[in-house]
């Protein structure tokens, strides 16, 4: 279960209180009507659905039932940043610099041991 | 008669920590047996003298205890405490005994020494790994008739009992800053650390006692005292602290996302007669700031031929049952070790007064002080040494040593035999929690590497090796200040081998056992890499090597080691398996816990259920919803009852509860605004007091959603959507009043459960209701079809709808919930004389397909656009915007050949169609037909005195008039093609 | 390729199974062969049996990122069953139904397809109104399913909990009795032997890393982390990385990717005969061969490819799962894994062409793709060996989303009014 901050409470909640509702940043045209085929189709059913930082719409359905946005990293679900529905995209740039991406090492000092080969999962 | 008799033969008189006097009567396979109070199942059972205790998964070999942890692959039995409270594959050595306990063997027919299914064993070199996979092809049908039945009943190990649990169980959540998981020398140290500093601390270990490995280390010294008793104090003083919860018999067994771990926690297992409030297990569901990882190191067996004997065990396991219960695991006890830790077993038995004729290493230079400490006890060590094999069927009764490097044999008659093969660090918590291992290549063992969460491995569990160094590293991880505490002794949880023994190596035909539970040898894995399974993901499932209930915590390391030399290729190439949770099997009672019956799913009750039910009324389930479906009145079947209703709704009036309808009051100067674009009407100009069918569609143009919508003022709407779209059309109508028209001055708010609403309907309907009614004129003129106006009904406020779902002059009064049912009762009361009768929602639907009305979600299905619904009416001739418009727009919504809304009537009136039957323009086609529509709506109309029904039809409005057919398994039957509208064609009775 | 049998069985066992040959061989790659299939999975290597078998092209790489079956071929809970709606959806399910029946011998490996029913189960007056519909609608297609009372229901399934007190009563269900399971690492096993007999190379930790295209714009082949390979044609059946396999050619693709969670039970002797299913109370349920408790559910709701989940979809499931089986609280979770699904708006997948000459793809068969496992292959294989879709497969295209002639399943299941 995901701990997802609401950008409008300021609060880290579960997840059991939001909804997921989808990639963020999808353009409804206007008017609408005009738009084309192709474009319409894009704005529907077509997504990024992309390995890695992913833009997402959360609504905090059962707290104060706000949507808001979420940079989300979807092989580690870890949530880089929240914001409100209306503010801009953040640059991911900024958001990757090293101090935010790593996690902090764990306060252990750690005697020196053979060297270690990381294994993938 | 000594405390030992008592309690066991092999229970040695000063030895353990239990007391001689508190015995616990239990039986075995229906023979009684006595042991002490602290006793598990599995050291009760050595105390008597027991080691055959269950059979394998496949061979049915004879199994006995390998471990004393929840590590055991081998020892699992069947507990019945009565017929609803059976609890299959329990493991012996976790399960505590009490006055009682009823246990028996399983797995096997008819009795534990005397298996048919032993034969599997005689017949195992026709059955190596995946045997399956190349037979049972022939003849075709023989596999679901013959060969599968038969595989089936021969696996499976435990059996499922009969009756619906009747024990209950129970749910927490919890949040801490400190989670250490794990209460031994480690996990105590760190979390007296952390609550020095004042953190919130929860602290949980899967044995009913404190201490790992202190248990049974005999010579440890922390503090000055003697390991356990050190344990127990610091137990003592965490469970003192307001800020320390301690959690023993709680296994962590999952750890997900952003720190959230699950631990369950057994509270009645181990009693005799728990009390009937009790919960069986406790769920908790715990977020911790950190986790603190201190759950220590798994020992290996060794893997040679016959190493699943029973007596044949784990040396820790044996130093545990000697040191912990008092139990000798034989009389004459050999070793056979590639690490020092088995040699601190052996000395501790050996100092019990049990022979240990001998410990054989497979190293030809052990450290030199534990072979001198053993020799100056008088047994005999031979370095360089292995055991071949295990002699002895039902139990040990030699071992057979050769050197490695080859030589003459030589047999030893023993009762039991101890092995150690090393120790495994438990990084199963670690790796679920995402965390990347890393290969330690000096030590062959995998470590915690890179961390993806806030947590810290300490101790064994992150290859700490050496007392003082873990507490000096578990002081730390609790972040506590000044001084930590000093130890001395203990054992070394480095060295020791993976993979197979001397003897049990490539080209060896012996059975080594790798898995024991499901009887994966070293030759199986071997088998596997032969025939191409180079992935360790392959071999595991191709073996099905550590996929038994004790999902590898022996087996997978050995696995890998064999698979890895079979391929040449390092141990870290050919990868590890996936940890995944649960660390130890988890009941579903435990998961489940209060989410039973009523409590599974929420019931939702209009206001007037409680009438309804003193009717007698028959109710369905609509979403979460109980509805009144029809009223049966003495003798009447529901055919009868629902013809009575609907006739009474004509002729006279009906009383019914739309309490379930989704209520939205939206309110603001830009309502209207926002309702046309939510909806495809027009709403700008609806008068106030006005009425409105709408549709709703998604942004795809297929219809989401309808009800009727009602203006109250010029800034605020009363809205009604159907019974189960209720949730889903508020957050639609959220989504876009907040992210795509921010700019529309809107408030949205469900009033589902604060209306309730009383549908009276009928010809009657005003005369009835009108005289309870103030401060509304009621009157044709006055207060038209599809109109609303607000006063009072029976004193109490009503927003007062003049709308039909019927056909039939009608009214929905909707009046604050709590007064629902009063007014109901008012209004059946003041109705009844004139013939007002309750209907259910079976009526209802009659009556309104009696008119054509539609059902979404019935007579649409999500692909249907309002056009093939026959509801172009409603759609805003001159509107550019609303939530759907584009979609309608698209290609195939717009093409000739989509299904629309059609009546059809039997060609005999007296037929009714089956719902979802489907039509056909060409009776007689052969199979595959070509399929033209489906019945969405079909019913029994009283009131028309024939069947009626509507139907999704390709072309449907085009064929008014058209024969079609519905072919059915009994006969096809013909129907004629109508208008949607069964009764009342022009609509003159709404109006009356 | 040696022949599996009884006797070999017999033979080899003479010998401590030395002579048992390797089921596939584990090639270098080549620098061009006439088809590439990136994804190892059971749908991949399918394609390639039936490109090899039945149209021929023998040239063929199969080329896997991982372990060959490692993706949601190993997954699943391997449900079979061809009881669809629509005809177009009917179609493709009921080929793989015809093709399980005779896989085990069609590939002379035991893949287990055990017919032993499928039965969903209703709850409320719409499910029976939907699952009618399902019933008459196969019918007239030639597909069993059929009606039981709830009487029908225990008989067939004794365990279930009939009582009307339950939350949710069972008052019927659709049962298809050809429908069942198989086992799903043997399937992928079957298919990649049978395939690399006929010279198929199955290429295992080998990752796709771009497709290379000509100056106008067709399929020249793959880069890889072991070097380019050539081949005018490629076919993309990666379930769960479909959209990035796809990006590699810049074709956006209508797909969500979902973890999906499944568990099992510790093994008991057998209980539960068949496979049932309920969209009400939202779990499925089958018994394996092994004894163990095979348990699925929905998806988490929000888009992932981590392989895992939250424990309170799991615990969702067995909410479920015990209301319908209430003697189950006492068995225990065993294992829990997740894969990840790519699903598509209208649930439906996609087996078609591309607007890139020369790339095929095959995805976004959502929770339910190992039941089409054969008929997926076979048809896919057809598309890409005739450069035209099969009859079978040609309404599962990418236009469908633009144009709107979805094939939406779930829609047609509709909501409770």
């Amino acid at each position: 279960m995901l701990l997802i901050k609401c950008p409008y409470c300021e609060e880290e909640r579960p997840e059991l209180e939001f909804r997921n509702a989808g990639e963020a940043h999808l353009v409804r045209a206007n008017p609408i009507i005009e738009q084309s085929d192709d474009d319409f189709a894009g704005f529907l059913y077509f997504r990024q659905n992309p390995k890695g930082l992913q833009f997402e719409r959360w609504r905090h359905i059962h707290g104060c039932g706000r949507f808001f946005n979420a940079v989300r990293d979807s092989v580690s679900d870890k949530f880089l940043t929240v914001y409100k529905a209306g503010e801009p995209r953040p640059d991911v740039s900024t958001l990757l610099s090293p101090a935010a991406a790593e996690p902090a090492e764990p306060p252990v000092t750690k005697r020196p041991r053979a060297k270690k080969v990381e294994v993938s999962q | 008669m000594s405390a030992s008799i008592h309690s066991g033969s092999n229970r040695i008189p000063g030895a353990g920590r239990l007391t001689p006097a508190k015995t616990v009567r239990f039986t075995f396979d229906g023979q009684s047996l006595t042991g002490l109070e602290g006793d598990t199942l599995a050291s009760a059972l050595l105390a008597n003298g027991i080691h055959l205790v269950g059979r394998s998964f496949k061979y049915h070999r004879p199994r006995g205890i390998l471990s004393a942890g929840s590590e055991e692959p081998n020892a699992l039995v069947d507990i019945e405490r009565d017929k609803s409270r059976k609890q299959p594959n329990v493991r012996a050595t976790v399960q505590e005994i009490y006055d009682g306990l009823r246990v028996k063997s399983q797995n096997r027919w008819p009795s534990l020494t005397f298996d048919v299914g032993a034969l599997g064993d005689v017949f195992s070199p026709m059955l190596p790994a995946g045997f399956y996979y190349k037979t049972f092809m022939w003849p075709k049908f023989a596999w679901k008739s013959i060969y599968e039945p038969r595989i089936r009943a021969a696996a499976g190990l435990g059996v499922t009992p009969g009756e619906p649990d009747t024990d209950r169980y129970s749910n927490r959540f919890a949040h801490c800053d400190v989670l250490v998981v794990g209460a031994g020398a480690a996990g105590l140290t760190a979390a007296l650390s952390a609550a020095s500093t004042g953190a919130n601390v929860i602290i949980c270990d899967e044995q009913a006692e404190p201490g790992g490995a202190l248990r049974y280390e005999s010579d440890v010294i922390i503090d000055g005292v003697p390991g356990f008793e050190w344990a127990v104090a610091a137990i003592a003083k965490l469970c003192a602290m307001d800020n320390v919860t301690v959690l023993t018999r709680t296994t962590a067994f999952g750890y997900y996302a952003q720190n959230f771990v699950g631990l369950v926690e057994r509270i009645s297992d181990h009693l005799s007669n728990p009390a009937s409030d009790m919960p069986r297990e406790r769920l908790w569901q715990i977020r911790a700031k950190k986790v603190v990882l201190a759950t220590g190191a798994i020992e290996r067996q060794m893997v040679f031929a016959n190493n699943d004997r029973p007596g044949v065990m784990l040396a820790s396991a044996a130093r545990i049952f000697l040191n912990q219960y008092g139990v000798a695991i034989g009389r004459k006890v050999g070793v056979y070790t590639s690490n020092d830790s088995a040699y601190a077993a052996a000395i501790d038995l050996k100092r019990a007064g049990i022979d240990v004729p001998v410990i054989v290493d497979t190293r030809d230079n052990p450290t030199p002080a534990v072979v001198d400490a053993a020799r100056s006890l008088d047994i005999e060590v031979l370095t360089g040494h292995a055991v071949f094999s295990a002699g002895g069927k039902r139990r040990v009764s030699s071992m057979s040593i050769q050197p490695t490097r080859g030589g003459s044999e030589r047999k030893v008659a023993v009762d039991a035999l101890i092995m150690s093969g090393g120790w495994t660090p438990s990084v199963h918590l670690f790796s679920q929690s995402r965390g990347k291992v890393a290969w330690d290549a000096a030590n062959e063992r995998f470590l915690p590497g890179t961390y993806a969460q806030d947590c810290v491995s300490i101790g064994a569990c992150n290859g700490t090796d050496g007392l003082q160094a873990t507490l000096d590293e578990a002081f730390g991880a609790g972040g506590g200040k000044g001084k930590t505490v000093v130890a001395t002794g203990g054992t070394d949880w480095i060295g020791g081998m993976i993979g197979s023994a001397p003897g049990a190596g490539a080209n060896t035909t012996v059975k080594a056992f790798v898995d024991f539970q499901n009887d994966v040898t070293a030759k199986d894995v071997r088998l596997a890499v032969r025939e191409g399974m180079h992935s360790i993901e392959h071999v595991k499932r191709f073996t099905t090597n550590g996929m038994a209930t004790d999902q590898g915590k022996t087996s997978n390391l050995h696995g890998l080691a064999i698979a890895a030399e079979a391929l040449n290729r390092p141990i870290p190439a050919v990868g590890l398996t996936t940890f995944r949770a649960p660390f130890t099997p988890v009941t579903f009672g435990a998961i489940v816990n209060h989410a039973r019956h009523d409590l599974f799913d929420p019931t939702r009750r209009t206001p007037m259920h409680g009438w309804h039910q003193t009717q007698g009324a028959a109710f369905e389930d609509v979403g979460q919803w109980k509805r009144a479906w029809y009223y049966p009145q003495a003798g009447e079947d529901m055919h009868t009852a629902v013809n009575r209703e609907c006739v009474a709704v004509r002729n006279q009036a009906g009383i019914f509860d739309a309490s379930t309808l989704g209520k939205i009051e939206v309110v603001g100067p830009d309502s209207a605004k926002f309702l046309e674009l939510l909806y495809t009407n027009p709403w700008e100009k609806l008068g106030i007091g006005r009425l409105r069918y709408g549709i709703m569609l998604r942004e795809d143009g297929f219809i989401y959603d309808d009800g009727v919508v009602g203006r109250l003022a010029e800034d605020r709407f009363h809205v009604t959507t159907t019974t189960g779209g209720a949730p889903r059309v508020m957050h639609h109508m959220e989504d876009y009043l907040q992210t795509e028209f921010p700019h529309l001055d809107v408030w949205l708010t469900s009033t589902t459960e604060q209306w309730a609403v009383i549908a009276v309907q009928g010809p009657r309907a005003r005369e009835i209701i009108a005289p309870l009614v103030e401060g509304i004129d009621m009157s044709n003129e006055a207060m038209p079809h599809m109109s609303v106006r607000e006063g009072t009904i029976c004193g109490v406020p009503t927003r007062l709808f003049r709308m039909s779902f019927t056909g039939e002059t009608g009214y929905e009064i909707n009046v604050p919930s709590d007064y629902g049912r009063a007014v109901w009762e008012a209004v059946y009361e003041r109705g009844k004389p004139l013939g007002l009768t309750p209907y259910g929602t079976e009526a209802m639907h009659i009556l309104r397909a009696e008119k054509g009305y539609i059902i979404v979600g019935q007579d649409t299905d999500g692909t249907v656009t309002p056009q093939d619904a026959g509801l172009t009416w409603a759609i805003g001739k001159n509107k550019t915007d609303y939530v759907g418009i584009r979609g309608l727009l698209r290609r195939d919504l717009v093409a000739n050949g989509r299904k629309q809304l059609v009546g059809l009537k039997t060609v005999d009136p007296t037929t009714v169609l089956e719902e979802g039957a489907q039509i056909v323009a060409n009776p007689n086609q052969p199979v595959p037909m070509t399929m033209i529509g489906h019945v969405t709506s079909s019913y029994w109309s009283e009131n028309c005195g024939r069947s009626i029904a509507l139907a999704l039809v390709i072309d449907g409005s085009k064929r008014l008039g058209e024969t079609l057919y519905v072919p059915m398994p009994n006969g096809v039957i013909e129907v004629e093609v109508t208008g949607t509208v069964f009764f009342d064609e022009k609509g003159e009775r709404l109006n009356g | 390729m040696r022949k599996y049998s009884v006797f070999a069985l017999a033979r080899e066992a003479m010998r401590a199974h030395k002579g048992w040959d390797q089921q596939w061989s584990s090639p270098e790659p080549k620098p061009e062969y006439d088809v590439i299939i990136v994804g190892a999975g059971g749908h991949g290597l399918a394609t390639a049996y039936y490109l090899a078998k039945e149209h021929g092209i023998t040239n063929v790489a199969v080329l896997e990122k991982g372990w060959l079956g490692g993706g949601n071929t190993g997954r699943n809970t391997t449900i079979i069953r061809s009881n669809y709606l629509y005809d177009e959806s009917a179609g493709i399910y009921e080929h793989a139904v015809k093709l399980w029946e005779g896989l085990s011998q069609d590939l002379n490996y035991n893949v287990m397809y055990s017919a032993r029913g499928v039965m969903m189960l209703a709850h409320n007056i719409h499910d029976v109104q939907v699952f009618k519909r399902h019933i008459h609608a196969n019918r007239l297609n030639g597909i069993d399913n059929e009606w039981l009372t709830p009487e029908q229901v225990k008989e067939f399934c004794p365990p279930i909990n009939l009582s009307a007190d339950a939350r949710y009563p069972i008052i019927g269900a659709a049962l298809q009795r050809r429908g069942g399971t198989a086992r799903h690492d043997a399937v992928a096993w079957g298919y990649a032997r049978a395939a690399a007999d006929r010279g198929v190379h199955i290429i295992q930790n080998c990752e796709v890393t771009g497709i290379r295209r000509a100056p106008n714009g067709a399929v020249v082949g793959v880069d890889t982390n072991r070097g380019p390979i050539n081949a005018k044609k490629v076919g993309v059946v990666a379930a769960g990385h479909t959209s990035v396999i796809m990006n590699m050619a810049g074709v956006r693709m209508p797909l969500e990717s979902y973890p999906l969670q499944a568990l099992v039970s510790e093994p008991v002797k057998p209980l539960i005969p068949c496979v049932i299913m309920s969209n009400t109370v939202h779990a499925y349920i089958s018994q394996s061969d092994k004894g163990e408790m095979v348990i699925g559910a929905g998806t988490d709701q929000y888009t992932s490819y981590s392989q895992t989940g939250g424990l309170h979809i799991i615990n969702h499931t067995l909410d479920a799962i015990c209301e319908m089986f209430p003697v189950l609280t006492r068995l225990k979770m065993l294992r829990s894994w997740g894969g990840i699904v790519d699903v598509t708006p209208d649930r439906s997948p996609i087996l078609a062409k591309t607007p890139v000459s020369g790339l095929y793809v095959n995805c976004g068969w959502g929770t339910g793709g190992f039941k089409a496992t054969p008929g997926s292959g076979n048809v896919f294989a057809h598309t890409i060996a005739r450069d035209e879709p099969h009859r079978i497969n040609a309404p599962f295209t990418i236009e469908r989303f633009t144009t709107g002639r979805l094939i939406d399943e779930a829609a047609a299941a509709a909501v409770a009014h």
